[in-house]
């Protein structure tokens, strides 16, 4: 019943993407949400469906997937697609009562829908192909350059790794506590506001002594392998590029420039 | 009166790269007052299974029959349905979470709409079938050893005075002692009270003394439906499936290989014994 949540899910199928190394990916994505407040034409967004088409197409995971990610986003696509739609002065087209669509504001608001859900799609091309360990794994390297100002990247990329990984576990456990309550006549649903929190207690208060016990567990299993934070501390797998990631950042290089081409026109 | 399930279907993660199979067309009865025993190794779909029979989980096709009634029916009330199936969870600390003992127990009745005087009775009921020593009652759970634990978790389910009773592997994790305890107690439950139980196990010994009926799950299919006596006899596809006889069968086995004129349905230790001191007795040597 709570196993539909798919935040930062990992599609497993072998891809171009899948293998590219995360760094290249990060940045990637990076340079398609710049892309997409630079543009601001239709030959811009040409560009940027290319883009996203492409990297859709090289993923190899089925479309309807990404689409998926949208679902979260819907709400905000309504309120900002009507305040962009009836707020924005100019030419005016239709006028329902107070509320008047104008020709700019059509143009806006397409382009304002279309710039969400291209952030969202694309980062979910990311999510989709990287594993949450290489994510961080490339977050940490990409970020190497903080250390020098004190930033503790390591600390954070291995927290956010262990928060990541363990999402699914608590899903999972939250899953069979509700369970474990409901054989025993619990009822989530029903109720108003405060008998719905109440209800909540039987499922919290499990959940919290397991995650603690948890995280005891994984700090002594981590300390028994002698973890120490990230000093001097080897990979078994240290992140290299190939061919590919040349290839692609020479592409991101290409389709900045045409961006830039296209705003500057 | 009975659970009936017909071809039931379960798919996990329909409609996506993980799309899969948990439990493929398993039908049976199960009759009232009836010990099950349901083995499997791990990823068989016992435990899928048995969170069919009390609506915790909806078949992705097939129908479950409960007394005679469609479960699947519109407007059947699954709550009542799992005051009357009661499952107890391998893991107590899964739903243990009041401030102590007694109160945890009694959220089963509660949730049942009863009265603050038959919910104590209850629990105070389930307590003792449980054999938990009065003076745990207002500890709290937390503090307790995991075969306390457990016996609290189990109390917990009878308190609603559930007509069926399945446990998801209760001995896992306990002491020999602690096991036999709570095999016994829930033995006693079935010999007492006449409960339906339903019993699921990786213990081969387990089951042999206590069920008399087993059900053995291979890949979320049904492999054997008999007395225990029956499925141990086929031990070698047992074995194929991840699975084994209890030890006394394999003694059994060689000692018949050796030209021994032993019984081949000898399933327990006691039996065994008997058996073998009757042969030796026979012996003109």
């Amino acid at each position: 019943m709570i196993r539909e949540i798919t935040l930062g899910q990992y599609y497993p199928v072998d891809s171009v993407l899948h293998r590219m190394d995360p760094r290249t990916k990060l940045f990637g994505t990076m340079v398609f949400i710049i892309s997409l407040f630079l543009a601001n034409g239709v030959p811009a967004y040409i560009a940027a469906t290319v883009f996203l088409v492409l990297a859709i197409r090289l993923s190899k995971v089925p479309f309807s997937f990404m689409v998926r990610g949208l679902k979260a986003i819907i709400f905000l696509l309504l309120i900002s697609v009507s305040f962009n739609l009836f707020l924005t002065p100019g030419q005016i087209l239709v006028q329902l009562g107070f509320l008047k669509v104008t020709w700019e504001g059509l143009r806006t608001a397409a382009f304002m829908a279309l710039r969400l859900i291209y952030l969202v799609i694309g980062s979910s091309v990311m999510t989709l192909t990287t594993t949450p360990n290489e994510l961080t794994d490339g977050l940490e390297r990409s970020l190497g350059f903080l250390k020098r100002v004190g930033v503790p990247v390591h600390e954070i990329s291995m927290m956010m790794s262990i928060a990541l990984r363990f999402i699914p576990i608590l899903v999972e456990e939250t899953d069979k506590i509700m369970k474990a309550q409901m054989a025993r006549g619990a009822d989530f649903e029903s109720g108003n506001l405060i008998q719905k929190a109440k209800s909540m207690v039987p499922l919290l208060v499990p959940l919290f002594i397991s995650a603690f016990r948890r995280a005891t567990d994984l700090a002594m299993a981590m300390e028994a392998r002698c973890y120490h934070g990230g000093e001097g501390r080897t990979k078994m797998k240290p992140l290299k590029y190939a061919q590919r990631d040349r290839i692609a950042y020479l592409f991101y290089l290409i389709y900045l420039a045409v961006l830039i081409v296209l705003r500057l026109l | 009166m009975s659970i009936k399930a017909e071809h039931i279907n379960f798919l996990y993660g329909e409609g996506t790269a993980f799309e899969q199979y948990a439990l493929k067309d398993v039908s049976f009865e199960i009759e009232d007052g009836q010990f099950i025993g349901l083995i499997g190794h791990t990823g068989s779909g016992k435990s899928t299974l048995i969170q069919h029979l009390n609506g915790l989980l909806r078949a992705s096709s097939g129908t479950i029959y409960y007394n005679g009634e469609n479960i699947y029916q519109e407007g059947y009330n699954m709550r009542a349905l799992r005051s009357k199936v009661g499952l107890v969870f391998q893991y107590p600390e899964h739903q243990l979470f009041e401030i102590d003992v007694f109160s945890d127990v009694c959220f089963g009745p509660k949730n049942q709409g009863l009265e603050q005087d038959e919910i104590e009775q209850r629990a105070t009921g389930a307590l003792r079938a449980v054999g938990l020593p009065e003076k745990y009652w207002k500890q709290s759970p937390f503090e307790l050893s995991g075969g306390q634990k457990r016996r609290v978790a189990i109390a917990g389910v009878l308190a609603m005075l559930p007509e069926v009773l399945i446990l998801d592997e209760p001995t896992a994790g306990l002491d020999p002692r602690g096991r036999d305890e709570i095999l016994e107690e829930i033995s006693g439950l079935h010999r007492d009270r006449h409960m339906t139980i339903i019993l699921v196990s990786h213990s081969m010994e387990d089951v042999a003394r206590y069920a008399d009926r087993l059900i053995v799950m291979n890949h979320g299919e049904k492999l054997f439906d008999a007395p225990p006596r029956e499925v141990f006899r086929h031990y070698k596809e047992l074995e194929a499936v991840g699975l084994a006889a209890p030890q006394i069968t394999y003694i059994v086995q060689r000692l018949r290989a050796e030209g021994v004129p032993i019984a081949d349905d000898i399933t327990m230790v006691a039996e065994a014994k008997t058996a073998i001191l009757q042969l030796l007795r026979k012996d003109p040597k």
